[in-house]
């Protein structure tokens, strides 16, 4: 939802130690999920993760994830799907060029990235292509197996 | 600017050390003079005579032409095709390609066909939202970013690889280039955007139209901060306004575009406007070739194309050097050079 969505950002630094938690929770459960099986537990842990991620930030489940270096404003709700910052189109108040209704998911990016513990760093490392592959799959559990350095 | 190695047209350049390409706009900058490049309005045409006669209007007064890739979302002929017919004749074309209409595996594609036709520059761009432009009902692709597409050209290049890692058996010899806009939100950011678009492979950026040149100093000044001017050249885009109204329109509609009131303001208040548009542009080009670390200028003047060899000539910012067009060390005609 969108204004949850904004909420989000302007609670990036709450929610960036909430999810540092959660991820070591996460990635401490791996050998739960290796005994049960990756694949088997990935449709039921996605499904959450989409319901948990769509209300609290719009979420896409593009399946790689990378809120933590956008300022916990999510790229893909960006009709351009921007992963790297703002096009060259947002507008004098800082809406998107193509939903003048929406604020540019970047403008918020930053202003969320401020908020966070490393400031705007992140936002500065370059994002490479998605793969469309991932696209629907849990990015909980992928970090989760590349944190016990599980191969992918 | 005439080169001692100078090809029989339509025949690259050698490369010289250091350089990605062998093309002229990379010489032309890494030379240290000021450059001059420009756009062309690609036809709604299948005619190859319309781009010739486009390009020929610029003659002796750019470095580089453009060619847009469906810019505004707009259908015209193809820029890897305009390139292709322009390459023919010897000038040096800058491939625009856009993300929004295709994916991964067609644009490494046309790196590789562009390059093979001669094509040395290639601005990297995402590209506006289909929403703006005359197919709405179209799907946009958007597989890549600027700056995926930057990465994955580069190391096209650089690598001899395809983004699967497959080798290509002759690399692409490109100057890459992305596009900036110092001019809209979030502005303390577009900085450390540009560094990223360094950092991924631009070479040269282009700009949207400066018409506020006091912000665009303030972002040269934060760019040189960040130590980006030695690693990329900057050419800032400039355009002649037609009126007060084409002004208010383009601000209102060409997503990115800021105009200032007080220009508005003093086109309203021309007599000839379309002459005060010219002026107004020769004293923005003026100004901004003052700002350190500016390399060129990037002109667009849609629809007033013609108008383009006036506003450089009474600019100055050739200083007398003529860039290189099909007749001017052969005294051929172009339609000769072309056979």
């Amino acid at each position: 939802m969108y204004a949850v969505r904004r909420w989000s950002v302007r609670h990036a630094r709450g929610l960036e130690t909430g999810y540092r938690l959660f991820e070591r929770a996460m990635a401490a459960l791996h050998p739960l999920w290796q005994k049960i099986g990756y694949e088997r537990v990935e449709k039921p842990v996605a499904a959450m993760e989409q319901a948990v991620k769509g209300l609290l930030f719009d979420c896409r489940m593009c399946g790689q994830c990378v809120l933590g270096s956008t300022g916990m404003s999510c790229p893909m709700n960006c009709p351009k799907s921007l992963r790297n910052g703002p096009c060259g189109g947002v507008r004098a108040n800082g809406h998107c060029e193509v939903d003048p209704e929406m604020a540019c998911v970047w403008v918020d990016a930053v202003a969320g990235g401020r908020r966070m513990r490393a400031g705007n760093a992140a936002l500065e490392v370059v994002q490479f292509a998605v793969d469309q592959r991932l696209s629907g799959r849990s990015s909980w559990l992928a970090v989760a197996r590349e944190q016990a350095g599980a191969p992918a | 600017m005439k080169f001692e190695d100078e090809p029989v047209p339509g025949y690259p350049l050698p490369i010289l050390p250091g350089h990605t390409s062998p093309g002229r706009l990379e010489r032309v900058l890494r030379a240290g003079a000021f450059a001059v490049t420009t756009e062309l309005d690609p036809p709604d045409s299948a005619d190859p005579d319309d781009v010739y006669r486009r390009a020929r209007v610029f003659d002796g007064y750019v470095d580089a032409i453009n060619a847009t890739d469906g810019s505004g979302a707009h259908c015209h002929m193809s820029s890897l095709a305009v390139c292709a017919l322009l390459t023919r004749v010897g000038y040096a074309p800058v491939m625009q390609i856009s993300c929004r209409d295709r994916n991964r595996i067609a644009i490494q594609g046309d790196i590789l066909g562009g390059a093979a036709m001669g094509v040395c520059n290639m601005l990297c761009l995402t590209g506006d939202g289909v929403e703006t432009g005359d197919h709405p009902q179209a799907k946009a692709v958007f597989d890549l970013d600027s700056l995926t597409l930057l990465d994955i050209g580069r190391r096209l290049r650089d690598e001899h690889r395809f983004q699967s890692g497959r080798e290509v058996t002759f690399a692409p010899r490109v100057f890459f280039g992305a596009a900036e806009n110092p001019f809209a939100p979030p502005y303390e950011w577009r900085p450390f955007r540009l560094a990223k678009k360094v950092a991924a492979g631009a070479q040269f950026i282009q700009t949207q139209y400066c018409y506020d040149v006091p912000r665009l100093a303030e972002f040269m000044r934060r760019v040189n901060d960040l130590g980006l001017l030695d690693r990329v050249f900057i050419l800032v885009g400039v355009g002649p306004l037609r009126s007060a109204r084409a002004a208010e329109w383009m601000r209102a509609h060409v997503p990115g575009v800021h105009i200032p009131d007080a220009i508005v303001k003093r086109m309203a208040g021309a007599e000839r406007p379309a002459a005060e548009g010219r002026k107004l542009c020769i004293e923005l080009i003026r100004e901004i070739r003052e700002i350190k670390g500016v390399s060129g200028v990037h002109v667009m003047a849609y629809r007033q194309e013609e108008s383009v060899a006036e506003v450089i000539e009474s600019s100055g910012v050739l200083d007398g050097r003529t860039p290189w067009h099909p007749a001017r060390d052969h005294g051929l005609q172009p339609s000769r050079a072309a056979s």
